[in-house]
């Protein structure tokens, strides 16, 4: 009997495409509209709210307090610039040391050598990012490892503890493996005919690189930018752990109207401009031919 | 003989010619691991030959036609190339252009950037780059399909992008690997027809390398024909299939009956008659009983296996020339005489490489 009700099912599901496709599409769908999109139109709608200074109640309504504030204190400007300049260094970087590691990885390493450098990127991913952030900050201390080892090779001290340089190096490190990781996908994609042909037509090593290989991967690296430019941009525990004083994001602004003075509508206000940058970010990457394989 | 003697005109015309050496290996070498790819083979090419690589699947020939254009390194040996060993030389510094058999065109450019790809590469201006490249679409039948991209092509027109992009460089030799493997029967027929076109049009040398032994025959002015890593022959069409020296090239070439002490002797299937078993052989003709085992009708001919008296089998091809009504003209059963002129039945000679009888 059991078959049978199955196999009723398949049939049905056989003969009514949109039926099934729904049955797949419906929980995810549900997922993404009530918990992703209520919560984006959520921040949208308390950015225009206000808070009561003496009972610190919410008072619901449409108000452009918190924006008016937002601009005319030099101080979120700076927190911003900061944050998007960090974000647009930490992609550079990462795209500049994940284009030789992924080309060499797919394209150079034998299966034995490869493994281990999917290792390589793989395995911190699995560690805490806390504890990884930690250790940073034990390295780049004042009397961390970094100067220790400076002055064991007769070097001076390097004073990039607590500060933007930091920010920058531990970012960079964290999500070094989001921009791998896409960018060698997309250089294994490409078939190597291509590159011979290349060199048939004559065109040597880097001309080819600047000719096929870049275009081509173009996709995976812009997917790998988009994940390390809204990480950095979201991120608060890292500049908060390791930049010190002087040294807030966008997010330690939003946590500390959230936890510490409780003005939500101001903290979601200022998370609005992060949606706005990557909205601009998407758009120049569409612009660049970036989702055109998609 | 006659027959013979046209076959080999365009040789010995090329003979008159001076014929200028364009390509040679010379003791070329090549093992992957422990698995030897090529065992020191000698080849050479002359100028304007369309010659082809032909063999079975790991026989060597896209090893032989990668070491050319530059992909793969010898163990051993040289690489000659109108008189300079290129087997140090990079791909990108040789006078060489391939076509590829999965065509390898750039999917993020347009046809007209592809084919002036390799002119860019030359620093050729790109106006003049991209008006010659047009020229070249022009001469394949594309000149109106410039601004597409490759995927947005057929695989015939694929093919013939790849090949104006490699012509319109103008190299002193031309490389096809496989070049027809990917279509269907009726456009490989037009391909190959448009090649031969091409290839005279341009005067470029053509090294040639397929599986397919029609196409072999029916393209080359002389074919080299490949067996583990080496060379078993080397001829123009007409030598290789009434002269093979071999037995492996008698059946890599067409289709074979060997028979005679040994099996040393070689009849092709279609120059044996089916006649009457009371029926008297023609002047010149061996003839033996037989009795039709098989019969299938292809369409243009028949073809048959017959059973002799001493049990051997032979492989009968019979052109349906006269109208046949509704059955085969024989049928498994019939009693029949098999007869083929003395003259077409060749012993294997040992021949050497250079095509001439030891």
């Amino acid at each position: 009997m059991k078959r049978t009700w199955r196999a009723a099912l398949s049939a049905f599901g056989w003969r009514h495409e949109g039926a099934a496709n729904a049955a797949l599409l419906g929980l995810p769908a549900v997922w993404f509209l009530a918990l992703y999109l209520a919560a984006i139109g959520a921040l949208l709608v308390t950015a225009f709210w206000t808070v009561d200074d003496l009972s610190g109640n919410l008072i619901p309504g449409f108000s452009f307090s918190n924006f008016q504030q937002l601009l005319g204190d030099p101080i979120y400007r700076t927190i911003a610039v900061r944050t998007i300049f960090i974000a647009a260094a930490v992609t550079v970087t990462d795209a500049v040391l994940a284009w030789p590691f992924a080309y060499a990885m797919v394209r150079l390493a034998g299966p034995k050598l490869r493994a281990v450098l999917m290792a390589l990127v793989l395995v911190p991913l699995w560690s805490s990012y806390l504890a990884r952030v930690y250790a940073w900050r034990l390295i780049l201390a004042h009397d961390g490892v970094l100067n220790w080892a400076l002055n064991a090779l007769g070097l001076p001290d390097m004073q990039i503890g607590y500060s933007n340089w930091a920010m920058w190096i531990v970012f960079s490190y964290l999500w070094l493996p989001f921009m791998i990781l896409p960018l060698a996908a997309a250089v294994e994609r490409i078939p190597p005919s291509l590159l011979e042909a290349s060199a048939d037509l004559g065109e040597r090593g880097m001309a080819t690189f600047r000719r096929v290989i870049l275009p081509m991967a173009l996709p995976g690296m812009v997917a790998g930018a988009i994940f390390t430019f809204s990480l950095t941009l979201g991120d608060f525990v890292t500049p908060m752990l390791v930049g010190g004083k002087g040294s807030d994001f966008i997010g330690n602004v939003v946590y500390a109207n959230v936890g510490v003075t409780n003005n939500i509508p101001f903290a979601a206000a200022y998370a609005v401009l992060p949606l706005g940058v990557m909205a601009v970010f998407l758009l120049l990457a569409r612009k660049l031919g970036a989702f055109d394989a998609l | 003989m006659i027959l013979e003697q046209l076959a080999r005109e365009p040789v010995e015309q090329n003979a008159a010619a001076g014929r200028q050496l364009i390509v040679s290996l010379e003791g070329v070498s090549k093992a992957y691991g422990g698995a030897v790819a090529l065992a020191r083979l000698d080849l050479t090419i002359y100028a304007g030959e369309f010659f082809t690589l032909l063999g079975p699947s790991g026989s060597g020939k896209t090893t032989t036609l990668r070491l050319i254009a530059g992909f793969e390194r010898p163990d051993t040996g040289r690489i000659m190339l109108d008189g300079e060993d290129v087997a140090a030389l990079p791909p990108f510094a040789r006078a060489v252009n391939t076509v590829f058999q999965d065509y390898a065109l750039f999917p993020h450019l347009t046809l007209v950037e592809n084919v002036a790809y390799g002119l860019r590469a030359r620093k050729v201006p790109k106006n003049e780059a991209h008006e010659q490249a047009q020229a070249a679409l022009e001469k394949v039948r594309l000149g109106d399909f410039g601004a597409r991209k490759p995927a947005q092509l057929s695989g015939g027109q694929r093919q013939r992008v790849a090949l104006a992009r490699a012509m319109v460089n103008q190299p002193r030799v031309l490389l096809l690997d496989e070049p027809l493997g990917a279509l269907d029967l009726k456009l490989r027929h037009q391909m190959q027809t448009e090649l031969k076109r091409l290839q005279h049009e341009s005067g470029i040398t053509f090294i040639y390398v397929t599986h397919d032994q029609d196409e072999a025959l029916a393209m080359s002015d002389r074919i080299a024909v490949f067996s583990q890593g080496r060379i078993e022959q080397v001829g123009t069409p007409f030598d290789l299939y009434e002269r093979p020296n071999s037995a492996f090239v008698a059946d890599f070439v067409g289709s074979s009956n060997l028979i005679g002490p040994g099996h040393g002797i070689l009849l092709r299937p279609e120059k044996i008659l089916l006649l009457p078993p009371q029926a008297a052989p023609p002047e010149g003709y061996e003839a033996q009983p037989a009795q039709v085992r098989e019969a299938t009708y292809l369409g243009a001919v028949t073809r048959y296996q017959v059973v002799l008296a001493d049990g051997g089998v032979l492989a009968v091809m019979e052109a349906n020339t006269t109208p046949l009504g509704d059955r085969l003209r024989l049928t498994p059963g019939d009693k029949v005489l098999a007869a083929w002129p003395r003259s077409a039945a060749t012993r294997l000679a040992p021949i050497n490489n250079k095509g001439e009888v030891r």
